[in-house]
């Protein structure tokens, strides 16, 4: 029986192993090191605050594996021996395979500050960092001050996380608005507000010069490079990204730029080897997508389109319209199609706030088709399968916005502002 | 640590309450503390002041506490702590608690006099008698434990719907389901029942909470019921006459437009109660597969067996017997069906163990006409909890959430639609998914049910290839 070897069992190296159970009978082994289950690891920050357990953000029941002949191996694959078509762990255990996907997923990024290693010091992304921040700040008696570096989603959870403990936190932004390479102007706006209404005391514009140790080799101090300041702090939470976590491939003969190198087959430049998830890079970029896309519904796409292909069934990885979600703290974001921060040429943004600065869409269109090419909406739900279809008929903005009712997707009895947001169109129209 | 254990073991240190918090809560205890000393036999004086005064303090406590708690944070999910807290994480605080409730049901069913009530009707002691200002106010008699019974009952979804209504003030689904939740309370089970008691009380007593219906009322067709209705001149014909029509047409007109939660969660006493005094629990309700097999086997079993009593019991009064091929229908059916179910099973275990099992143990597992619903809900309802697409990011807050034990996740990491017999439509699931996925709707029967294997986002010729081979 041919065996398949999963090397990671986040949601992309899950996906595929349920998908191949689905259409085949071959033998599957993922491996992973951090936990013995698969769990969601977009839920890391409910554990601390309190909203789930740990077992929670495990989707399936224990049982589900046995039931489902998907074996199961705790382990940290050190090597890839392509040739032999094996795997060679750091306990100096070997597995053989026939078909491997790795599927290995980011880690952290950090970018040499001095003192980035000390105690106290970490990042969010594993079940351990998780364990690190239960211990570097259980409270603010033990954490009296917590800095995060890098403004972007997994700042912004860790920063609500620490802030739901009510310990004080600073989030240095090194752009002069909260994540806004991608959100446009309004919304960048729009959270910066909140998160200073959440008592998060946001440093726009400012880079992390340096992480100063006490005697004990603990974090004692950051500085801030722009002001020189210097921030007394228990804690430290490295959120600037993440990338691909790709070390023990190096010393094989598996091709890597940033991540492993994949074709739209989702196979690397070595037969039988596949990469997915956060791990894979795209040779060439698919449309507007980057090459490495690091979000849960990539890694789940690319496992549904993998498993086809080992089933004998290929197919290429093309993933439909680009949509994505997050909170910020209370505020729902949503986002279908593409709005860059900026338009691009011959684009416009048409962008409507609601009065309590918490609620807003902003529409990218084509200036001269009408095109609707993308919407972003905070504080308000959408369909996502109207939107997938509007995006490809090619609607209008006007359509767009005479059907917005058909999208809603808020809970019944919520305010609806279709009408508002028509009329400030047409008024923008006129003004413009 | 070990490899899976839970992180709730780091319990952070509490957050500290201001001055109007503690007032609140002080209030409330004190109001509180009043029943506890009535219940452990202290006969108030001036029982009318002091029932006054601890009904006041306990809504007006709960109220003030509330409003200080939720006020001043920005308005969205408040879930901080759940599983850190030893009342909602089945530690000792919610242990203690379960285990007064039990104790109190257990007194109120079988041992009413250690609440102080006399059988005899002529003077009540403790508990009983602190409520007999208020009994002789509705309707000329003085109490018994079942109008403590209600009365407190009424007060708890009053005053802790007031602060869920608080805790979830940015959504308006919940707003309006819990205004009518209080109102069908206060009034359709408690206000108007008891002063129509009172306006009537030369008739027979009959059950007069019209929402009540049969078989969650299980004692509506029986022989003493049914006479005293018979006998109860025109209200009670007309509760005879509303209640088999409720029960026959109405609910599963109703259902069908919008599924079981007008009732579960809008209108229902046992279910106004779990949404309000039962939200601090409703995430411990199991959500294994196991606890869903056992789910279907007891609610569907305890509905054959009310339909078996009742068929009986019918019967038994139409023949003029009171026997079943010569056994008694009373000892045999009606009676054990009584203490079994409507007292153990709804009470003593459906409220008793909210702070261990959850707030919906009678509802998941038990209620008859849930049950009824429940089989509308599934096979032929409009109503049906809405996937958004491939937006899930199967982070497992609305499994936790859902008190009736539903692994919502499981349907939408599918991209696939909620259609369960179980769901009672609170809205829950969707106000705490954080990425929007889930909505309760009414909508065509054609494709409620979608079951999917790749998620919509995806390539759409393989989304239509691996998706069409499902069925
Ligand atoms: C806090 C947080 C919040 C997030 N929230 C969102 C969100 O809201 N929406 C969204 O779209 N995305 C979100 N993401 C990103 C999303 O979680 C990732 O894109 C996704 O989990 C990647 O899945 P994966 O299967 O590719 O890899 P992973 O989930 O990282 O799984 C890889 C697994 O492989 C194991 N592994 C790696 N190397 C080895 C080795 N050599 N030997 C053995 N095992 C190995 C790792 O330990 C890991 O368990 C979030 C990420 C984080 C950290
Ligand atoms: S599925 Fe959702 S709406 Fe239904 S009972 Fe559970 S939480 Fe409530
Ligand atoms: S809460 Fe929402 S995102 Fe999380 S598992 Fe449920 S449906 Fe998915």
């Amino acid at each position: 029986m041919e065996h398949i070897v999963i090397i990671g069992n986040g949601i992309a190296g899950v996906t595929a192993a349920r998908h191949i159970r689905k259409k085949s009978d071959k033998k599957i082994t993922i491996i992973s090191e951090e936990s013995e289950y698969f769990f969601s690891r977009t839920a890391l920050m409910y554990v601390y605050m309190g909203h789930m357990k740990f077992e929670h953000t495990q989707p399936y029941e224990n049982w589900f594996w046995k039931k489902n002949k998907i074996n199961l191996k705790q382990g940290f694959v050190q090597q890839v021996e392509t040739t032999l078509k094996r795997l060679i762990f750091k306990n100096g255990e070997e597995l053989q395979y026939d078909k491997l996907i790795i599927a290995t997923g980011s880690k952290p990024n950090k970018f040499g500050w001095p003192g980035q290693d000390l105690k106290g010091v970490q990042g969010l992304y594993s079940k351990q960092d998780l364990e690190n921040v239960s211990l570097n700040a259980p409270n603010n008696k033990v954490c009296k001050q917590a800095v995060i570096v890098g403004g972007g989603l997994i700042g912004i959870e860790l920063a609500e996380m620490l802030r739901s403990r009510g310990i004080p936190v600073t989030f240095l932004v090194r752009e002069s608005s909260f994540w806004n390479g991608v959100l446009p102007k309004g919304e960048s706006e729009l959270i910066n507000k909140h998160m200073i209404e959440h008592h998060i005391d946001l440093r726009l514009s400012s880079n992390l010069k340096e992480i100063i140790s006490d005697e004990s080799g603990k974090v004692k101090a950051i500085v801030i490079e722009e002001t020189g300041e210097v921030i007394s702090c228990d804690f430290v939470g490295l959120t600037a990204g993440v990338s691909p976590n790709i070390n023990f491939i190096k010393s094989s003969e598996i091709e890597i730029n940033r991540g492993v190198l994949v074709n739209r087959f989702l196979e690397t430049n070595i037969k039988d080897v596949f990469a997915i998830g956060d791990c894979a890079e795209q040779r060439e970029a698919i449309g507007e997508r980057r090459a490495i896309e690091a979000v849960w519904y990539t890694g789940r796409m690319m496992g549904e389109t993998v498993a086809q292909t080992i089933c004998g069934n290929k197919i290429e990885y093309k993933p439909g319209h680009w949509f994505n979600s997050a909170k910020f703290l209370d505020i729902e974001y949503q986002t279908y199609g593409w709005v860059f921060a900026k338009p691009r040429e011959n684009e416009a943004h048409f962008y409507w706030e609601y009065s309590n600065h918490k609620i807003c869409i902003n529409i990218n269109y084509n200036k001269t088709t009408k095109q609707f090419i993308g919407i972003n909406t905070f504080g308000i739900r959408m369909r996502h399968e109207v939107f997938d279809k509007w995006l490809t008929e090619e609607k209008t903005i006007d359509f767009v916005l005479e059907n917005l009712k058909e999208a809603n997707f808020d809970p019944e009895f919520f305010k609806k502002y279709e009408q508002e947001i028509s009329a400030a169109f047409k008024n923008q129209l006129i003004t413009a | 640590m070990s490899k899976n254990s839970s992180f709730s073991i780091s319990n952070p240190d509490k957050l500290k309450l201001d001055t109007v918090q503690k007032l609140g809560l002080v209030l409330a205890l004190l109001g509180l503390s009043i029943i506890f000393l009535a219940w452990f036999g202290i006969t108030f004086p001036y029982p009318t002041a002091f029932l006054s005064i601890s009904i006041l303090f306990i809504f007006g406590g709960t109220v003030i506490y509330a409003r200080q708690t939720y006020i001043n944070q920005p308005a969205g999910i408040k879930n901080n702590y759940v599983w850190f807290n030893s009342l909602s994480n089945r530690g000792v605080l919610g242990w203690l608690l379960g285990m007064v409730l039990t104790l109190f049901y257990v007194l109120l069913y079988w041992f009413p006099s250690y609440l102080g009530y006399d059988a005899n009707g002529v003077a009540n002691t403790g508990l009983v008698a602190l409520f007999d200002p208020l009994s002789l106010f509705f309707k000329d008699k003085i109490a018994s434990q079942w109008f403590v019974y209600g009365t407190l009952y009424t007060l708890l979804i009053t005053s802790l719907g007031v602060k869920f209504m608080y805790k979830y003030r940015h959504n308006r689904y919940q707003l309006i389901r819990t205004t009518v939740v209080i109102i069908s309370q206060l009034l359709l089970a408690y206000l108007i029942p008891e002063i129509l008691e009172g306006l009537n009380s030369d008739l027979p007593y009959f059950a007069k909470d019209i929402k009540n219906m049969w078989p969650l009322n299980y004692y509506f067709f029986e022989p003493w019921h049914l006479d005293n209705m018979r006998n109860g001149g025109t209200l009670g014909m007309l509760y005879l006459v509303m209640g088999i029509f409720m029960f026959l047409v109405f609910t599963p007109i109703i259902t069908y437009y919008v599924g079981k939660r007008w009732y579960c969660s809008w209108v229902c006493g046992c279910g106004g109660l779990a949404e309000t005094a039962g939200d601090s629990f409703r995430q411990l309700s199991s959500k294994t597969v196991s606890s869903w097999k056992i789910e279907r086997w007891m609610i569907h079993t305890v509905m054959v067996l009310i339909f078996i009593v009742t068929a009986v019991v019918l019967y038994g009064y139409f023949t003029n017997t009171g026997e079943f091929f010569g056994i008694s229908i009373y000892s045999y059916f009606s009676k054990p069906y009584g203490f079994l179910i409507g007292a153990m099973f709804s009470g003593v275990v459906g409220v008793g163990f909210y702070p261990v099992l959850g707030s919906r143990v009678w509802c998941r597992f038990g209620c008859p006409l849930a049950g009824y619903m429940g089989l509308f809900q599934r096979f032929k309802s409009r109503f049906r909890i809405t996937t958004n697409g491939g937006q899930c990011i199967s982070c497992g807050n609305c499994s936790t959430y859902c008190e009736q034990g539903i692994d919502v996740r499981a349907y939408a990491q599918k991209g696939e639609n909620i259609v369960r017999a179980s769901c009672v439509g609170c809205g829950i699931c969707s106000a705490v998914c954080p990425r929007g996925v889930l909505k309760l709707e009414n909508g065509p029967e054609e494709g409620r049910i979608n079951p999917t294997d790749v998620l919509l986002g995806n390539d759409v010729d393989l989304m239509n290839f691996v998706n069409k081979k499902q069925d």
